[in-house]
């Protein structure tokens, strides 16, 4: 197979395509891939001699069939699939004709090659269209050329450009032909009306190799190279005084063993080898600081919580005023413990770092931040360090932090052999960084119909900010305030899939409940009704819209049968997050004296969706990680040190516990917004809420489980 | 270390190992077999899943001295083609999310399936609780089990 190289015309239209990621990739082995609906459809095309590339994105092979390359690190949020529907959509190709292709990190190539914030579809939702209507108007005019006739009365579709008074032509005919392209201008995209691709359930494009066990993963690479492991310091912390490694040395398998940073690698032949010579490292360590506990971390969280700060994140109307006059303030208080994130398949990545070159590969969600750490670490220039991104086994923001790819560069550089860095899934609990813990107290000012006044205030463990203070109910009242605190702490925390949110939905939630029960008053409409008198003339700045909320939450109430349940336990809650709106009605049942969740009704607005299978993969995936955590993810640290350091004593949501659930969109031809995280805030406080009218007890602290222990 | 025989997949296989390897290592470092998965290393996850003469074990645990000659079949062996009835309908039902898991679950299953051709859905709750996902792709497990045999 040969793949021929672009010549330089085509390469000032490479250049400028590059506004919207474009650029070009040569010589990318053909892997078999797998295409087509829910039943994989097979291609009838022959396999192609030559591929020839057009931008970045995609190459087309002489026989018609479409390689596409996924740009973003696949971390099971699917956007290895979505992201190549995109580009074929405005390609106008057969799906069953494409293969997809992980690309390599490449920054002139692509934009935002990051797994985060839900954010892949919607911020390459552009330069993926115009990457395919861009290839689409080069074959087009090529066939046009060829022909003698005018562009306009061509017709294209499943890759096949059609004129009355001619022969056909594939793609990969015209892409063969090929000399002198003229840049297109004016790239037209398709009225979202016309989607033949977009929004028809297409299958996980690695389902072959996943159902069948083929190497996808980090972990499954470089099966030959020397595995490292690490010890680290027995807490947060403390440092390293002294350690004996004879006998780890004495472990057959075991080549090398050495310290960096406050850190003992053990460098061995095979993955069990290192986790025995491990095991047998005696090393002694010295606090260098006070050690962080829980129990004092959560004082802290609380008494920062009876603080006002000198510059509120928001301060509308005049809260005090209000407070000072009313008839009736409800002041509740939500706190929140450490998380780790857990991701199935352990932290682990290869390097092989040379004089000339520093190899890296490996699961990463931040591809670009990683070789610059890489690079100031080794201070070696960024040129030489390359990366290639695996499939990863989950993310949940762990994979955002490449801290096991920078113990890995300091041990690699040092051995210079090639080698592959293991966790087990003690050193990824332990480790970090964390879902920080935090805390909120909500105070509101009731008279005897509706709130009067609003104020939040957040604390959490290293936060710049605890809460989103645009978010509702901002803009629904004339007298709001947000204050916010941090705790600074030597404990690693980070981004927990739906950062701040997580915890903070469930808080506002809950208490959105209990305002209406005290109101007396039903709570879908103690939420509308604000929204509703802020509609036309809301208050402040606002994240949200206002229209799309009221639009979820009325599709929740019908599709729930909220307003006929009648002896069944159901709780509410609504949330925006990711720009996206989520609204959850969950059911509970009584179970031998235990509640229950048997159902959760999910209505979303994501604008237009790409890939109905995988969307509904992902709202599910977050429902259930929302209340799993909810009920029962708990870590707490003692002398700087995790309590919790295996799936024995950190319980994680099994498939007895999970409800059925059933998810409604909005129907909408918008933009497509995040779906990766946006189910997840709203999760814990639709469980909180029924568990209220199932068992009467009010739930102000994650995990439910421990809370509810107390009701036994 | 020690020299061992094991059969494989319906393959003979000789290596040599610490006698204390788990069979997970030996399948993924020694016959880089890495369709069964390294989770948590005590049983508690079952993404490691492989069978033994039939029966649904926790690869992480046994250590490779106890294997004899008991047959052990893994993702990569369930079925020659991948076609196994619910490899199939993990397609059909896009199950997987990140798809770590999957392979220990199917593994898992299909022990279920063999033994009853159709179980419900607490059948298959009872049976699968010990495979964790963190993914939460457990609808669609369910659904895809149920689906066969129908």
């Amino acid at each position: 197979m040969k793949s021929r190289k672009v010549n330089d015309e085509r390469r000032s239209f490479l250049k400028v395509s590059a506004l919207a990621g474009g650029g070009f990739i040569l010589g990318f082995p053909w892997l078999l891939g797998c295409e087509g609906d829910v039943v994989a459809e097979e291609t009838t095309l022959a396999h192609p001699t030559n591929w020839y590339d057009l931008t970045a994105y995609l190459k087309i092979g002489d026989t018609g069939l479409v390689t596409i390359m996924s740009p973003n690190p696949e971390i099971g949020q699917n956007v290895k699939t979505a992201m190549p529907m995109i580009v074929a959509e405005e390609l106008e190709v057969d799906w069953k004709n494409v293969n997809v292709e992980q690309a390599p990190f490449d920054e002139t190539k692509f934009e935002r090659q990051v797994a985060g914030g839900s954010q892949s579809i919607r911020k390459s939702w552009t330069a993926l269209r115009t990457a395919g209507a861009t290839a689409k108007q080069i074959l087009v005019e090529a066939a046009a050329k060829q022909w003698g006739v005018p562009v306009g009365e061509c017709s294209v579709a499943k890759g096949i450009v059609s004129h009355p008074s001619h022969e056909a032509l594939h793609y990969g005919q015209l892409a063969a032909s090929l000399v002198d392209v003229e840049i297109p201008k004016n790239i037209k995209l398709k009225d979202p009306k016309d989607f033949s691709i977009i929004g028809k359930g297409k299958m996980n494009v690695d389902m072959e190799g996943i159902v069948t066990g083929k190497a996808l993963f980090g972990i499954d690479q470089a099966m030959d190279a020397l595995v490292a492991m690490v010890k680290r310091p027995d807490g947060f912390g403390m440092k390293l005084k002294s350690f004996d490694a004879e006998a780890t040395k004495a472990v057959s398998g075991v080549e090398d063993v050495f310290s960096f940073e406050d850190k003992i690698a053990v460098i061995a032949k095979n993955t069990w080898a290192a986790m025995k010579g491990l095991k047998m490292l005696k090393a002694e360590y010295y606090p260098e600081v006070e050690l962080a506990d829980s129990t004092s971390i959560n004082k802290q969280l609380l008494a920062a919580l009876n603080t006002k700060s000198n510059e509120p994140k928001r301060n509308d109307g005049d809260v005090d005023a209000m407070f000072s006059q009313a008839e009736q303030i409800v002041e509740r208080s939500y706190e929140a413990p450490f998380l780790p994130h857990n991701p199935l398949e352990p932290m682990n990545f290869y390097a092989h770092i040379t004089d000339e070159k520093v190899e890296l590969s490996g699961p990463i969600q931040t591809p670009a931040w990683t070789r610059n750490r890489v690079a100031e670490l080794l201070e070696r220039p960024k040129e030489q360090i390359t990366i290639d991104m695996t499939r990863m086994g989950g993310g949940f923001g762990r994979r955002l932090y490449g801290n096991y790819v920078l113990e890995l560069a300091q041990i690699a550089d040092k051995i210079r052999k090639p080698v592959k860095i293991m966790y087990s899934r003690e050193d990824e609990m332990m480790t970090g960084p964390f879902r920080p813990a935090s805390a909120y107290t909500f105070k509101a000012a009731l008279n005897k119909i509706k709130i009067t006044a609003y104020h939040l205030t957040g604390a959490g463990v290293n936060m710049s900010n605890a809460c989103r203070e645009n978010n509702f109910p901002a803009g629904t009242l004339s007298h709001y305030r947000v204050d916010s605190h941090n705790i600074e702490s030597n404990i690693p925390t980070g981004a927990w899939r739906a950062p701040i949110t997580n915890f903070l939905a469930y808080a506002e939630q809950a208490f959105f409940d209990e305002i209406a029960e005290i109101l007396e008053k039903d709570p879908i409409d103690v939420r509308l009704d604000l929204l509703y008198a802020a509609k036309d003339n809301p208050v402040g700045e606002l994240d949200y819209e206002i229209d799309k909320m009221i639009g979820v939450i009325q599709l929740a109430r019908l599709k729930s049968g909220w307003d006929n349940a009648m002896g069944k336990h159901l709780g509410f809650s609504v949330y925006y997050s990711h720009n996206t709106y989520v609204a959850e009605v969950a059911e509970v049942v009584m179970s031998e004296g235990y509640p229950r969740v048997t159902r959760v009704c999910c209505a979303v607005d994501c604008g237009l969706v790409v890939n109905p299978l995988g969307a509904i993969n992902q709202i599910e995936g977050g429902i259930i990680d929302g209340i799993g955590h909810a009920m029962y993810g708990d870590l707490a640290f003692e002398k700087g040190r995790a309590m919790q350091q295996n799936f024995h004593q950190y319980r994680m949501i099994r498939i007895d516990e999970v409800p059925e659930i059933d998810v409604h969109f909005v129907e909408s031809l918008n933009d497509p917004t995040g779906l990766g995280e946006p189910t997840l805030p709203p999760a814990g406080g639709a469980v909180a809420n029924a568990i209220f009218k199932a068992t009467g007890k009010r739930l102000y602290k994650q995990p439910f489980e421990k809370e509810l222990g107390i009701l036994g | 270390m020690g020299k061992y025989t094991i059969q494989v997949n319906g393959k003979s296989q000789e290596i040599e190992v610490d006698n204390d390897t788990p069979l997970l290592w030996v399948l993924r470092d020694e016959l880089k077999l890495c369709g069964t998965k390294f989770g948590c290393g005590i049983a508690q996850c079952g993404a490691c899943t492989v069978h033994l003469d039939g029966q649904a074990v926790r690869s992480c645990s046994i250590p490779i001295e106890s294997i004899k000659n008991k047959e052990i079949t893994t993702i990569e062996g369930l079925d020659p083609n991948g076609k196994h009835p619910l490899q199939e309908a993990w397609r059909k039902h896009d199950v997987p999310q990140c798809g770590y898991c999957q392979a220990g679950q199917i593994m898992t299953a299909a022990t279920l399936v063999k033994e009853n051709k159709k179980p419900t859905s607490k059948e298959i709750d009872n049976h699968m609780k010990g495979n964790l996902c963190r993914c939460g792709s457990y609808p669609k497990i369910k659904q895809a089990i149920l689906s066969i045999n129908k």
